[in-house]
């Protein structure tokens, strides 16, 4: 039975956000023993809400709280993340890979990059290993533990024929934490589509479904949905305390806290230490390196669909479960430090597919009329799509502020969210975006267009773990540098961001720090 | 009407024949297609020229007006709630009115205007304000009209169909086997 926890009570460990991060926390420390109560700022769905509908579910489950984004960033919707239980893990496409050990130590493999704030994890990565494992057997991630990898669909064979026509020889239908078949009480893949509009049959991973259910049948976990964070309060010692948030009916509360874990995801998770600045803390608190909000990454990203000779329907089956993974390796006379993979991807259906490639692609025929919609949208069904995901780099002027003025409808100054591609990042992109329209070439297309980012789901590195206090805001567990009983719990903890799909990494990283946790609990140590 | 009038023409010359007007609103009436638009808002002027904009704009040969009709009946329906949006198009129908020549201009209403005249006129005002929001609810209201998106091969929602596991995800035939 859930629990229900007292404001006064003052032995709980309070997270905050239910996704990756937050949902596996939660439910790692309450199979320890752990009370936990855990605030989300969005609503809970079941799987009856998430519906086969682009449009209804990025209303249902988008974060589009005002945000302001600057650079290269779109001003009105910076990044397309999700305000609801299970936080983004209800959208993200399932990709679960490793960081590669070179992308641990990024400083020391890749030496002094002019503009770039790189630092090695001050995490081992041998021992990542057996929370990588543990994290894979939670999610159910093909390809490891037996669990058998994904039937490859249309879009995946146009890929696959491609990149080995090149000379490619490590391409398969991923690491996916969808089940291939079933397992852990959910179903098998039904090669749906919409993996990105959320599961409709919860074969995806999702702590919606998953890690919450689970900590609420403990008896030690409470969650609290609607339930917006406005700041984290603190003693004279400096330690965290409690955490106030308004709910679902605008009533401000302060829950008490013995340890308070953020994973609101890369903006929401400075954004909150900022807004919690006190007389002891005037930058905000864990800001005493002024590293809090700073570095934000979001992978290097672009897009490319392919015209095919003939039909590809690729809005049928798994939408990322085909991945090219040669170029993710660090090799230095490709021009560029750190890799990418490509992964397919649809579009997000027609009519998102007829305003992007336009609004887009310098290689469109313009943006609508009679060339536009002979060449383009009647070739819908024709079309291969993939996702170019590769390291970005950290710099200390990309990052998360709050608004000088405008406030949300929370009272709450709006985040400002700056991002401006590194030159590693282009000269990156635009090798990926040759690589990726020569694999449609090799199978027959005579037409790619290439896509700069649409708003990132990859965000990361905005209170990032250093060795050294100074360097960055939170040691290898989590805890931050200066408040010790105060972790970072999400993607926002990245020292840097490695070319792969982060959440495989944030959850280990949350076993990792559930475990350190409640030793530290038991210890009575926080 | 003749049957010898083709449906282009009908609609373009429709002012009279096909557009009736009741008080604030009109309706468009195309008996060969057997379809008719309501607008409660918008103007038979201004609904007719905003259907000929979305046809130019994106136009498919084997889809009937009636489908870019739908785009007018969602703007006027925006337009219940939003009366800057009603000025917006009744002064972007204006704009694209006006016949610009080197020496002179002169209106001659959009939706009496020749095909190379529209386009013209259409790219004179691309990226304006009025062209983006006709844009937008074309792209919205055209693409992302289920039947009008099954002729290009979105095959919508799968779900309730088990998906494709049986369904031709993996039934791609003409690729070369490496």
């Amino acid at each position: 039975m859930a629990k229900k926890f007292d404001l006064n009570d003052d032995s709980v460990v309070v997270i905050i956000g239910s996704g990756a991060g937050g949902g596996t926390l939660g439910n790692e420390l309450a199979q320890k023993g752990v009370n936990v109560v855990c605030l989300e700022a969005g609503k809970k769905l079941s799987l009856d809400d998430i519906e086969n509908d682009w449009g209804a579910m990025f209303g249902k489950l988008s974060w589009v709280d005002k945000r302001q984004g600057t650079g290269d960033l779109l001003a009105g919707l910076p990044l397309w993340v999700c305000k609801t239980v299970g936080g983004t893990t209800v959208h993200w496409a399932g990709a679960s890979l490793r960081f590669k050990d070179h992308e641990f130590r990024a400083r020391s493999k890749y030496g002094e990059i002019a503009g770039a704030n790189l630092l090695d994890w001050p995490i081992d990565p041998n021992e990542m290993e057996r929370f990588y494992s543990m994290a894979e057997d939670k999610m159910g991630t093909t390809g490891t533990h037996g669990i058998p990898r994904l039937p490859g669909n249309n879009n995946f064979q146009v890929m696959e024929y491609g990149a080995k026509a090149l000379g490619y020889t490590d391409v398969h239908t991923g690491n996916m934490s969808i089940n291939s078949q079933p397992r852990d009480g959910r179903p098998g893949c039904h090669q749906i589509g919409f993996c990105m509009a959320g599961c409709a049959i919860g074969a995806k991973w999702s702590t919606l479904y998953t890690e919450i259910p689970k900590a609420e049948a403990t008896g030690r976990f409470e969650l609290r949905s609607e339930s917006m964070v406005l700041k984290i309060n603190h003693n004279k010692e400096g330690k965290a305390t409690g955490v106030v948030y308004v709910d679902a009916d605008g009533n401000t509360h302060e829950q008490k806290a013995r340890v308070v874990a953020i994973a609101g995801n890369s903006v929401e998770t400075p954004r909150i230490l900022l807004n919690s600045a006190s007389n002891m803390f005037t930058d905000g608190m864990a800001n005493s390196s002024g590293q809090v909000g700073k570095n934000f990454m979001r992978h290097m990203t672009g897009t490319v669909y392919g015209t095919m000779p003939g039909a590809v329907h690729f809005d049928r089956g798994t939408q990322m479960a085909g991945i090219v993974m040669d170029e993710s390796g660090h090799d230095d006379s490709r021009g560029f430090a750190g890799g990418y993979y490509m992964q397919t991807l649809p579009g997000f259906g027609l009519s998102a597919i007829a305003g992007n490639i336009g609004n887009m692609s310098v290689d469109s025929p313009g943006k609508w009329g009679r060339n536009y919609t002979r060449e383009v949208v009647e070739n819908y069904k024709n079309m291969a799509g993939m996702w170019l995901v590769g390291e970005d780099m950290p710099q200390e002027k990309n990052g998360v502020t709050l608004h000088d003025s405008e406030k949300d409808q929370y009272g709450l100054p709006i985040p400002v969210v700056h991002f401006e591609d590194h030159p590693n990042d282009v000269i990156m992109r635009n090798h990926a975006f040759k690589a990726g329209s020569a694999v449609y070439q090799a199978g027959g297309s005579k037409k790619q267009y290439q896509l700069p980012p649409f708003p990132s789901t990859h965000n990361l590195g905005t209170c990032r773990m250093s060795a050294n206090a100074r360097d960055g805001v939170c040691s290898s567990t989590g805890a931050t540098h200066d408040v010790p009983n105060l972790f970072i719990s999400d993607g926002s903890s990245f020292t840097t961001g490695a070319a792969a799909n982060p959440t495989l990494t944030i959850v280990a990283l949350a076993i990792r720090q559930a475990e350190n946790m409640s030793n530290l609990l038991s210890q009575n140590s926080i | 009407m003749s049957n010898n009038v083709s449906r282009r023409t009908f609609i373009q010359g429709s002012a009279t024949a096909g557009v009736v007007v009741s008080g604030a609103g009109a309706i468009l009436a195309n008996t060969e297609e057997a379809w008719a638009l309501s607008t409660e808002v918008l103007s038979g002027d201004t609904a007719l020229s905003i259907l000929i904009m979305a046809r130019t704009l994106y136009p498919h040969d084997f889809l009937g007006d009636q489908y870019y009709a739908e785009v007018v009946a969602n703007l006027d329906e925006q337009a219940k709630t939003d009366s800057s949006l009603v000025e917006k198009l009744d002064n972007g129908v204006k704009e694209l009115s006006k016949v610009i020549e080197s020496d002179r201009t002169y209106n001659v209403p959009f939706k009496d205007q020749s095909s190379g005249l529209q386009l013209q006129n259409l790219k004179r005002i691309d990226g304006s304000d009025f062209f983006e929001t006709v844009r937008g609810a074309t792209l919205a209201g055209l693409y992302g009209n289920p039947r009008v998106a099954a002729l290009f091969g979105w095959e919508g929602s799968s779900v309730e169909h088990g998906g494709y596991i049986n369904r031709g995800f993996n039934d791609i035939g003409w690729l070369p086997k490496n």
